[in-house]
């Protein structure tokens, strides 16, 4: 494999990369909204066994059920939580609704305030103006959340959020060289702002490419492998949620796992089975079979070609 | 944003009609974004009414995902509003803070769907916790972008079907600000949007009385009692003094939720 703009190539494995940038205690995003959720890496921090991390995320799903239910969290900031469209993280209730078996911390904005929490931080500025929160109960529970009048303006008041930036971001996508120049398409998420804001970040990809495939199409560079200290190829990293071109999302998972976090009982059960006793995420692959991969490929949908031009 | 209420209410008294409650709340709702531009979307019931409203009453409506998709396409009904058959085919993919900064804060959508666990008169919403805060007794999903949604999109329409324990005098945590009960107050805020402006529910339509910003009852549904509201909420509603009933689904209406929208009754049983 051809490295990176620096030179220096930052490929490693999933195991390497969690072992050597995400400690206990540490404050973690696992981001991706619906889409290019890396559910091989928060396997890989529960087979570590991590302890009392921060998991911050806008939508903690069914990844962070897992992690949380496994017992790698102390606290949760976040935007929005749930089964998307299926229904509720049943792990992460029993915590915070009944501290079973241990309590949750939590910290919770609105979409837009994490998106500014993620802005802030990679911008390096002291906190974010939104126009937001008016009348509602969210700053009463967040104190962090505060109103301020404008200073061109003292009638004009906005509300504040403050930076946020993780010790490390993990940051799924399609497709990165060796050095970490990722890029993406389809839903963007705050893949972007969570890589710029984050100290230590972990691009995990579908697939590792050339340099010159890259340079081909610079628009879509959405990450540059100077904020990049590792990269991992980790096909089917998403499973179960969807990488756009490669996988679909698997809603038969996401409607089984409703049934298995019911009880802590048949969760453990199912990360003894999916998540212990693999060795990593390959063999994950290899125990659903081919089958269950190409039930979820789509079929092409090409994007057309531009011309850059040529001006030498 | 919200998922209308969906896998909560059972299969009907309304099919004896020829439709379901759930069509009719779909064609009801559908018929409120007539002349409509940009619409937020949610999964769900929203999407369905937004994509049948597309082929009727609204052919220019772009439909707008909190993921960050403006103007989708969907080729299938989306399982959820980060799909990825809303990428593919749509004008344009953002970053989530254009979505939310360029496009929502920023005025430029005329309309928006939430629902909540609980609303109520003034057409506030719940989506955070039933219970006290630090100790709930049921935690919900949380805000996602539903409070500066409720803030900013011009007009808010609400999809929910009517129970005691979700229409209450008092809801538990305000996620999304309705209406305050103060006309004068709601006109000084000077927010882009103007609050809920209709709520749509299994036994009927209301609209918001432009002087005390409280939902009021402007339809039943065919078949609906007055009775059978007033046993599904918590609260004496107002009543339209020309209370009429609500048009049911045309057979245009039906053959496109049944035949193209949601061919699978996955949503509209």
């Amino acid at each position: 494999v051809v490295a990176g703009v620096s030179g220096v190539s930052k490929v490693t494995t999933m195991q390497d990369a969690v072992r050597e940038f995400v400690h206990d205690g540490d404050t973690v995003a696992i981001e991706g909204f619906t889409h290019l959720i890396c559910f091989a890496a928060g396997h890989e921090i529960i087979r570590q066994k991590r302890r009392d991390l921060t998991l911050a995320r806008m939508t903690p799903d069914v990844v962070y059920d897992q992690m949380i239910g496994a017992g790698v969290a102390s606290k949760l900031i976040f935007s929005w939580m749930g089964n998307p469209g299926v229904g509720n993280l049943h792990a992460v209730r029993r915590r915070i609704e009944k501290a079973d078996p241990e309590p949750l911390a939590i910290e919770e904005y609105s979409h837009f305030g994490m998106v500014c929490r993620y802005m802030a931080g990679a911008a390096n500025l002291p906190f974010f103006p939104i126009r937001s929160y008016y009348e509602s109960d969210i700053p009463r529970v967040n104190p962090k959340i505060v109103p301020m009048a404008s200073p061109y303006d003292a009638d004009d008041e906005v509300y504040v959020v403050p930076p946020l930036k993780p010790d490390v971001a993990i940051v799924h996508a399609q497709r990165a060289d060796a050095g970490g120049d990722t890029q993406i398409w389809g839903l963007l998420g705050c893949q972007k702002e969570v890589a710029f804001a984050a100290e230590k970040v972990i691009v995990v990809v579908e697939e590792v490419v050339d340099e010159t495939t890259i340079r081909q199409d610079p628009n879509r560079t959405l990450i540059p492998g100077v904020v990049v200290d590792a990269v991992v190829e980790e096909p089917f990293a998403c499973h179960p949620s969807f990488a756009q071109g490669y996988y679909d999302r698997d809603n038969a998972f996401y409607l089984e796992w409703d049934r298995i976090a019911k009880d802590q009982a048949t969760l453990d059960a199912w990360l003894d089975e999916w998540v212990y006793a693999l060795a990593n995420h390959r063999e994950y692959v290899e125990k659903f079979g081919d089958a269950q991969w190409d039930g979820l490929r789509p079929e092409p949908a090409m994007s057309g070609e531009v011309d850059y031009g040529r001006y030498a | 944003v919200s998922d209308g209420g969906r896998g909560s209410s059972p299969v009907q008294a309304a099919a004896a009609l020829g439709y379901s409650k759930s069509e009719i709340m779909i064609a009801a709702s559908a018929r409120l974004l007539g002349g409509v531009t940009n619409c937020f979307v949610g999964v769900g019931l929203p999407n369905i009414v937004c994509n049948l409203a597309q082929r009727t009453v609204a052919p220019s409506l772009q439909l707008v995902y909190e993921s960050g998709v403006f103007g989708a396409r969907p080729e299938r009904l989306p399982l959820s509003i980060g799909d990825p058959t809303l990428a593919t085919g749509s004008t344009a993919v953002t970053s989530m803070f254009e979505l939310f900064a360029f496009y929502l804060q920023a005025g430029l959508i005329d309309v928006a769907f939430l629902g909540g666990a609980q609303i109520d008169r003034f057409g506030n919403l719940n989506t955070t916790v039933i219970g006290d805060y630090a100790d709930p007794k049921v935690r919900l999903p949380g805000s996602g972008g539903a409070c500066e949604i409720a803030i900013h999109a011009k007009q808010i329409l609400v999809i929910m079907r009517q129970a005691q324990r979700s229409f209450v005098e008092r809801i538990d945590f305000r996620t999304s600000p309705g209406h305050s009960g103060d006309p004068a107050h709601d006109a000084a805020r000077g927010w882009n949007g103007s609050g809920p402006t209709a709520v749509v529910t299994d036994l009927g339509t209301y609209g918001f009385d432009a002087r005390t910003g409280e939902m009021t009852l402007a339809t039943l549904h065919p078949g609906v009692a007055l009775t059978d509201v007033r046993a599904s909420m918590g609260w004496e509603p107002k009543v339209a003094s020309d209370l009429g009933e609500t048009p049911p689904p045309t057979a245009e209406e039906s053959r496109l939720i049944r035949d193209e929208l949601d061919p699978g009754g996955v949503y509209t049983k």
